[in-house]
């Protein structure tokens, strides 16, 4: 074999095809499975599964893990994990409760304090993250284990460990309850606008650039002159307005702050960004992959109710489908990657 | 004799008690191959590192095109005409060839959209494509993630990003190191072709052929000290060596 070509020989081995890449990424075959999983149920019971008050009230019930998993997946991109983003939105529910119910008032102006105190109380723990995280080098899962705890505490402190039941009606009929153009609730609505503006961010700017090179190689972004510590606090900071939001959504929802309805947001956050086919090691992820891992628990949950199997099941198909996501991952990496 | 490109001045650099660098010095002329060449704890890469900006020295001046400088950060370092091929090439494995040649320095589309942060992924590609054509650096997809390159063509990335963004000279730091007899081969011949393009080249290696056959000058560096200086075409390997082991002193420092 001559050098050259033992060097095109060399240079063939690289290419892996469009098709070929569609074929082993972890996304596609995520939404195969999703797929399936609708078809099936729709078969079985076209006249209770397949109908649109169904999927609404499936839409529903996904849209508040769905704002909490698309902060999560920017997380989980850098390499990080929160465990703080189901106190984080409890927290930011109660004193988001407690600023609109000290106001005298029953309107609109309620509504927009009540986000912004909510956002902003989200916004708050996010930043005491990534500060903690990048500037204490305290390691993700301890910080943010650490503010889970503490986030919840003072949510507890502030209510006496009592529900808060007392929330605007304003709030309850208009986004808890109500529906754009009378047919897409205002919840599913907000959580659609949510994943498609950081989807394109994710997908299409510098930020989400960064985002990817941290995770996959935080040496080379820092010498690559990226502001590390500076983006790494910009996400966890999203992360948590995000869960911010999620509070003040589910204010809106079960017009109560649910103090202890929020312990397993986190791994339900996590499970649906690690479904999707983000990787746990970071620099791989989509957000559309997040969108259909939130949807798989969601639509088993709802599947299994109908077509009358213990909803217990959902815990042991996602596990189930948990561990293949992160196996397929693991795969792709033996096989695509070389070192 | 032109004034050099980059002078540095008896550097030095401790690490708690040990001292990397006592005093060295070291000079790179205008579009020249220069390889600085050491045994190991020489402080060869401590002296790239700090005139890339990744070290800060204790002691000693760095002049810039005659002009004394401060190198503070890699990107001050960038700032003046700098890159570096660091020895763990400092890649993104699991993005795409024209990401990491862009890393951090993304282009934005033109307009509103750019003010927005949005990438300008077709110029970006295009211009990778450009450099590999030009580099000769054999990778045909640059959309393909670097980790599913060969060592050799990883390095290409790598040296193909430094040239991408050096105004004035681009540091080897052990560019062969890893590779087998095929790949050093092509990344021998891309520094030939830097050369060409009228940048230069910092050689750090300590493999005898390989300094001999690219480099127009050798730089000796031993104990943290430069020890001797060659023109490669008058010198020999056995010279060489017996430099970088202190056989052989040729200059004494201060100058």
């Amino acid at each position: 074999m001559t050098v050259e070509e033992a060097a095109r020989d060399e240079e063939g081995v690289g290419r892996v095809s469009r098709w070929q890449r569609l074929a082993t990424g972890s996304t596609t075959w995520i939404i195969l499975i999703l797929a399936a999983m609708i078809v099936v149920f729709s078969l079985m019971e076209p006249d209770s599964f397949a109908t649109v008050n169904n999927f609404r009230n499936l839409a529903t019930n996904a849209a508040i893990l769905m704002v909490i998993a698309v902060g999560m997946t920017f997380v989980i991109i850098t390499a990080g994990i929160d465990l703080s983003v189901g106190s984080v939105l409890v927290f930011s529910g109660v004193v988001s409760a407690k600023a609109m119910n000290g106001m005298d008032s029953d309107g609109w102006d309620v509504i927009v304090v009540g986000v912004i105190v909510a956002v902003g109380c989200g916004l708050g723990w996010g930043i005491v993250n990534g500060l903690l995280i990048t500037k204490a080098r305290v390691p993700p899962l301890i910080v943010t284990l650490g503010t889970l705890g503490m986030a919840l505490g003072l949510a507890q402190i502030l209510t006496d460990g009592v529900d808060i039941r007392e929330v605007p009606a304003k709030l309850v009929t208009s986004i808890g309850v109500g529906r754009a153009f009378d047919q897409v609730p205002w919840l599913v609505v907000i959580a659609a606008v949510v994943a498609v503006v950081f989807g394109l961010v994710l997908a299409l700017t510098r930020f989400g650039r960064h985002t990817y090179a941290i995770g996959s190689n935080e040496e080379a972004a820092r010498r690559a002159g990226i502001n590390v510590d500076r983006h790494l606090i910009a996400v966890y900071g999203l992360a948590g307005a995000l869960a911010g939001l999620a509070g003040f959504m589910s204010l809106a929802r079960f017009a109560t702050t649910t103090l202890g309805g929020h312990a397993t947001d986190n791994l339900q956050a996590i499970a649906a960004v690690v479904l999707g086919g983000t990787s746990l090691f970071g620099g791989i992820g989509t957000m559309l992959g997040t969108v259909v891992g939130v949807f798989i628990p969601a639509v088993l949950q709802n599947g299994f109710v109908i077509v009358g199997v213990e909803p217990f099941w959902r815990d042991v198909a996602v596990g189930a489908v948990l561990i293949l996501a992160v196996y397929l991952d693991q795969l792709r990496r033996r096989t695509q990657y070389r070192d | 004799m032109a004034e050099p490109l980059l002078e540095a001045r008896g550097i030095v650099k401790h690490f708690g008690r040990v001292r990397a660098l006592r005093g060295a010095s070291f000079t790179v002329n205008q579009g020249e191959v220069v390889a600085l060449i050491g045994d190991n704890g020489a402080g060869k890469s401590t002296l790239v590192k700090t005139l890339s900006g990744v070290h800060h020295p204790d002691a000693g001046e760095i002049l810039f095109e005659g002009r004394p400088v401060s190198i503070s950060s890699p990107v001050a370092a960038r700032e003046l005409g700098i890159e570096t091929v660091y020895q763990d090439l400092a890649l993104a494995p699991d993005l795409e060839s024209s990401a990491n040649l862009f890393l951090g320095r993304e282009a934005v589309r033109p307009g509103l959209l750019g003010k927005l942060g949005v990438l300008d992924k077709r110029a970006m590609r295009r211009r990778t494509e450009e450099a590999f054509s030009q580099l000769g650096v054999g990778v045909q997809d640059a959309t393909a993630a670097v980790a599913t390159l060969s060592g050799g063509q990883r390095q290409g990335v790598a040296v193909a990003r430094a040239v991408t963004w050096a105004g004035k000279v681009v540091f080897m730091d052990e560019p062969t190191a890893a590779l087998g007899v095929v790949q050093t081969r092509a990344v021998l011949d891309l520094i030939g072709r830097v050369r060409e393009t009228g940048l230069a080249v910092v050689l750090i290696s300590h493999n005898m052929p390989e300094v001999m056959e690219v480099s127009d000058r050798v730089e000796v560096l031993r104990l943290g000290e430069r020890v001797a200086r060659f023109t490669t075409a008058d010198t020999t390997m056995e010279e060489l060596v017996g430099a970088m082991t202190g056989a052989l002193r040729h200059e004494e420092e201060g100058s």
